[in-house]
């Protein structure tokens, strides 16, 4: 790590791109003596607490809330059907297809619930106890109904249905086809003609986001205007959609994110909870406030992947690969959210990796369950596609009886080759898939541990080794809005900013892509000290407010740096644009004839003249003497809409050791080498990266939602649901090669979902490889040590018991009433 | 989550502490380090109406030599057993067992006793504790009993602790010049046990004179492999000898089936473990 330095006397100042300044929000939000939006206390206001529904899908037939009215502290009990005329449909802004079937999502159920842990009822009351209290009390009858949770049983002809008003439980049929999208030949043609096929079922499991901060909303009324705190991703989108969904008039609404604690995907919603909080504080014009515990947090917020993955691969027997075939069944879980049903659409494009396939086709089937719905989780649709591209390229080595490395080299797009038009009719931008994967094997040690691999197997050491490798690229910097467009997207991807000049020369820069926790205040002051020349202590950066901040598409899709920051910059070229005119007419100079350099305007070949851009600041404040025709200011902003996406690109190298006897994995060594893009903070990227890599690692091997048979969620607390900690994972040793985006002013990629991405396979087939020789054809996903022990003693993929259903669901939920390790 | 209103009583002594449940009736709770107690209580499925402290009864707390054993004051918490020397120099097991427990913060509010009274199956003490043969001195308002392990746990979370008692302290016989070795399998570091086996061994000669092993989660309560200790009692100090013994550890066990493993896999793992503890106890 670098050290963060001073600047010292007038020599020109350090370049601040690049430099690994320590993050200048983070006192705060480590301390937590900041503006959490459960910290937000209003004179007179309300607590809310909610009853759910203990039952994953029933009729509800009698709701009986008159106990928990007369319990001590409650000022009033809603129910669904109080609320049914007013609470529209939460939306759903990615109809996917023009025929997507969405059943539309309550907020609170009126005559059926569909999934555990749905809104039934809300309490009001003057406490957060009084309300928790009252919740017991509330007595709601439930007549069963068949309950759905198994994807491939739900798509069959006659299954039992989420929603008995729809005809079947598929939400949509999503096809991309290059033959006929004019990207690619004709898949059937390409493995009919194919030497070898290879085919493999992958199962990407629900996983849930896990955000340090739970969830939390606060409305204040005011005569018909609003303000809504909430620890949101999208405070912009939500001002929108909650404007549509309650008939509160956008003008009349003020969205806030605070500071917010993680989110992963899982804040980029428009909840249930925000939406009840703004009726509820409309009906009682007091202010009111929602703040989630723990256990509603991993049964009710939105869930991650659940899919299952059907691929096919066909090659020649040299290795080349001809064609391509993903067939997915999606878990939409029982209704559809923000953007549900997009998510494995995103994922559409990204199959064929960093490959040059020739022919290409998938096809998509959205599935309704008796689940919480799924939605973005980091990555979102591009882990996913990533794995099934990664483990089957794999596969195909197996088959082949080829090293997994040439195999990749002999049909991965050559540096040469960028920009590259991929068979999903990308265009790749820039990037050399052979530089980092040289330095990743680097970093790794990976011929030592070939060697070491070798005389495990050779004396049968019960540990054995393996070594994982994956490549990945994604479309990153969400979105070229005309993209979107096309793709039935309910908004655009552009992002706007803006910069206020104050007088004394201080800088505040407004962005409207909403940080929570990326270090946008960071990186955005070192851009702009950068452009203007400013010292980085001298800007501020403002978000997260619609009053102040009001315009803006948020964060999530690793879009703030590469779109927002874009716009960052551009506002900066406007600033100095007109701040020029304003340093010509004041050192009496042609604007010809004045350069920009290090802050300061001077007259080209006139040494010791020059004004400060912070000086202008506040001459055009004072606006004595400017000339004519021009408005007295320099503030600017911009609106940076990018024209393509931008694809960061890495190899990703897992070492592995298996426990043979125990089935226990651990990771030997881990080495990433991601170029994405310009660096503006290697701290920051380091830091993007290693989180990352946690929690890829975390679904390979420890993470999972598991429901029982009855639909509840067992894996309901941190006992159960297993998220690493730093205790758990390896040193991590990263590296970057740096290849500009040219599609945008910065050169970034986007390093938000990297190390999410890629790190999934790499340990999966670092697993397989330690015990492909002991007859393991698959282990699924997480590696439970149960799992990998089946598939070793069992051979192939373990067996039942180990690999169709989850070990939990293999018992029945008599049987597993909870893990018994911390039965509390 | 919020627990559900209760009220809260802080005795200073044991005497107080058995008068104040005495007082409050049946549905009391004793709260020790509430590393268990309160999460059960936040979500509500423990609802006590009072909650007894323990917190400010300083006679509960610490570790003393007892002649040929030393006593550990119910209260102590986990990270004062990890740094007492006592525990490091007669009963090794016990600080390398308490070193698995969870992390930390749970480590310096929870306690030895409380551990040992909630009785989870995947708790780390309760194994260790039968192994060791230590006995528990119980109170109650007629007096002090003393249980010895073998009878202490009793089904799945319940001891001999009586209503109206509480668990004082806890007497562990010294162990000089054996070696021992605590072998936990759990998923992530911070997580209980899914199986684990305490194992102490005296060797004489390059023969394992005696040996006890505790098993952790293989079933409702802990439990002694006694073929196993069997098996060893005389045998060579060799890696077959301890395999072929640890190849006994499962008999009779009926470990339960949950999220982390199906219970024919945990018989398997007692095997590997118990191999892999004996071993290592024994110097191999
Ligand atoms: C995140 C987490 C991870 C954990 N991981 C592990 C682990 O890996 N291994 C492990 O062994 N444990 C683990 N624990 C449990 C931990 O060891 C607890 O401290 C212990 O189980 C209970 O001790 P306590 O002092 O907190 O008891 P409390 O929670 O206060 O009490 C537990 C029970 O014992 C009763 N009780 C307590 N003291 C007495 C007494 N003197 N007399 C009579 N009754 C009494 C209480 O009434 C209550 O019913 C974990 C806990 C947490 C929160």
């Amino acid at each position: 790590m670098t050290a963060v330095e001073e600047r010292t006397g007038a020599a020109a100042p350090e370049k601040e791109i690049g430099k690994a300044r320590r993050r200048k929000e983070d006192a705060r939000l480590i301390t937590g003596r900041t503006t959490w939006t459960d910290n937000m206390v209003l004179p007179g206001m309300l607590h809310l607490a909610v009853v759910r529904s203990p039952v994953a899908h029933a009729r509800i037939s009698n709701v009986d809330v008159s106990a928990a009215r007369e319990a001590p502290g409650v000022v009033a009990v809603f129910t669904g059907r109080d609320l049914a005329e007013e609470q529209g449909s939460l939306p759903c802004a990615w109809p996917v297809t023009p025929d997507m079937v969405n059943p539309g999502h309550p907020s609170i159920a009126v005559d059926q619930v569909n999934h555990v842990g749905e809104a039934v009822a809300v309490i009001v009351a003057r406490s957060k106890a009084a309300a928790q209290d009252a919740v017991e009390l509330a007595d709601i009858d439930y007549e069963p109904l068949p309950v759905v949770l198994d994807m491939e049983e739900a798509v069959k002809d006659g299954a039992d249905l989420v929603h008995d008003h729809l005809e079947s439980n598929t939400s949509y049929h999503f096809v991309f086809d290059a033959g006929e999208a004019g990207t690619g030949g004709d898949t059937e043609q390409a493995f009919s003609g194919a030497d070898v096929v290879v085919s493999r079922r992958f199962v990407q499991q629900r996983l849930i986001p896990a955000f340090m901060e739970p969830r939390s909303v606060v409305v204040q009324p005011q005569g018909d205007n609003y303000t809504m705190w909430s620890a949101t991703q999208i405070p912009h989108i939500l001002r929108v959609m909650a404007a549509m969904v309650t008939g509160i008039p956008e003008h009349k609404l003020r969205v806030i994110a605070p500071d917010v604690g993680g989110g992963f995907g899982g804040k980029l919603q428009v909840n249930p909870e925000e939406i009840l909080c703004l009726l509820i504080a409309r009906r009682l014009g007091k202010p009111v406030k929602w703040t989630e515990t723990r256990s509603e947090s991993l049964m009710t917020a939105h869930h991650g992947r659940d899919q299952v993955q059907f691929v096919d691969i066909a090659a020649d027997r040299e290795g080349n690969i001809l064609g391509l075939r993903v067939r997915l069944l999606a878990d939409m879980g029982a209704y559809l959210r923000l953007i549900t049903p997009g998510v494995p659409a995103l994922g559409a494009f990204m199959y064929p990796g960093i490959y040059k396939f020739p022919a290409y086709r998938f096809e998509c089937d959205g599935v309704f369950t008796n689940k919480v719905p799924t939605d973005a989780y980091r990555g979102a649709g591009r882990p996913e596609a990533t794995f099934a591209i990664e483990r089957i390229m794999d596969e195909l080595a197996v088959e082949l009886g080829m090293d997994p490395l040439e195999l990749r080299r002999k049909n991965w797009i050559d540096a040469a080759e960028f920009p590259f038009t991929t068979v999903a009719g990308l265009a790749y931008d820039s990037g050399d898939y052979e530089a980092a994967t040289q330095q990743a094997l680097q970093l790794l040690g990976y011929d030592e541990l070939r060697e070491e691999q070798r005389r495990r197997r050779e004396s049968g050491d019960p540990v054995q080794l393996g070594i994982g490798i994956s490549t990945f690229t994604e479309m990153c910097g969400l979105a070229p809005s005309r993209v979107l467009g096309s793709l039935a997207f309910g908004a655009g991807g552009w992002e706007h900013a803006s910069i206020r000049m104050l007088p004394t020369g201080k800088v505040e820069v407004v962005t409207g892509s909403t940080p929570h926790g990326q270090g946008h205040e960071t990186a955005w002051s070192q851009l702009v000290a950068d452009s203007l020349g400013v010292p980085f202590e001298d800007v501020e950066v403002l978000h997260g407010d619609t009053a102040i901040s009001s315009r803006g598409l948020d964060t999530y899709g690793s879009r703030s740096l590469v779109v927002g920051g874009s716009a960052v910059v551009r506002a900066a070229d406007k600033v100095i644009a007109k701040a020029r005119k304003i340093a010509a007419h004041l050192l009496e100079a042609s604007e010809d004839d004045l350069e920009f350099a290090d802050g300061k305007f001077s007259v080209r070949g006139t040494p010791g003249t020059g004004l400060g851009i912070q000086e202008i600041a506040l001459a055009i404040f004072a606006a004595h003497d400017y000339p004519e025709g021009i408005e007295p200011s320099i503030d600017a902003d911009a609106t940076f809409d990018p024209e393509n996406f931008s694809f960061p690109h890495g190899t990703h190298l897992c070492a592995m050791e298996v426990d043979t006897e125990t089935g226990f994995v651990k990771i030997r060594k881990y080495a990433s080498v991601d170029d994405v893009g310009t660096i503006v903070n290697p701290l920051i990227v380091e830091g993007q990266v290693h989180g990352g890599l946690a929690q890829g690692i975390a679904q390979a091997l420890y993470e999972e939602a598991i429901y029982d048979a009855d639909g509840n969620l067992t894996t309901g607390t941190f006992v159960d649901y297993l998220v690493p900690s730093a205790a758990d994972l390896p040193h991590f040793d990263t590296g970057n090669t740096v290849h500009a985006a040219p599609g945008n002013p910065i050169g970034a990629k986007g390093v938000g979902e990297a190390g999410c991405i890629a790190s999934t396979p790499a340990v999966v087939n670092a697993a397989l490889d330690a015990v492909r020789h002991l007859g393991v054809t698959d282990i699924r996903m997480p590696l439970t040590p149960e799992r990998v022990w089946r598939a070793i003693h069992q051979g192939g993929d373990g067996g039942d018991r180990a690999a169709a259903r989850s070990n939990a669901q293999a018992v029945d939920s008599s049987d597993a009433p909870s893990t018994s390790g911390g039965a509390l | 989550m919020i627990p559900a209103p209760f009220a809260y009583a802080r005795p200073t002594t044991v005497e107080e502490a058995l008068q104040a449940i005495a007082d409050c009736g049946e549905d009391v709770k004793v709260l020790a380090g509430g590393q268990s107690l309160i999460p059960v209580m936040r979500l509500r499925l423990a609802a006590p109406e009072t909650v007894v402290d323990l917190g400010k009864v300083a006679g509960l707390r610490g570790v003393r030599d007892d002649g040929d054993a030393i006593v550990i004051g119910a209260m102590t918490t986990h990270s004062d057993v990890l740094a007492d020397p006592l525990v490091a120099e007669h009963a090794p097991l016990i600080a390398e067992a308490t070193g698995t427990v969870a992390d930390r913060q749970v480590r310096h509010r929870g306690t030895f006793g409380g551990a040992l009274v909630h009785a989870d199956p995947a708790g780390d003490l309760p194994a260790v504790a039968l192994a060791l043969d230590a006995e528990f001195v119980v109170a109650g308002q007629s007096g002090r009993r003393t249980v010895p392990a073998g009878e202490f746990f009793v089904d799945y979370l319940t001891t001999a602790v009586g209503e109206g008692e509480l668990l004082v302290e806890v007497r562990v016989p010294k162990y000089t010049g054996w070696s021992m070795r605590y072998e936990k399998f759990n998923r992530v570091a911070q997580a209980w046990s899914i199986v684990a086996v305490a194992a102490a061994v005296r060797r004489e000669d390059g023969r394992i004179a005696e040996a006890r092993v505790g098993l952790t989660n293989m079933g409702p309560t802990p439990l002694r492999a006694r073929q196993v200790e069997e098996a060893l009692a005389g045998a060579e100090a060799t890696a077959e000898a301890v395999a072929a013994a640890a190849e006994r550890a499962a008999e009779g066990t009926d470990p339960t089936s949950d999220l982390n493993a199906q219970a024919d896999y945990r018989q398997h793992l007692a095997k590997v473990l118990t191999r892999r503890a004996v071993s290592t106890a024994a110097g191999l």
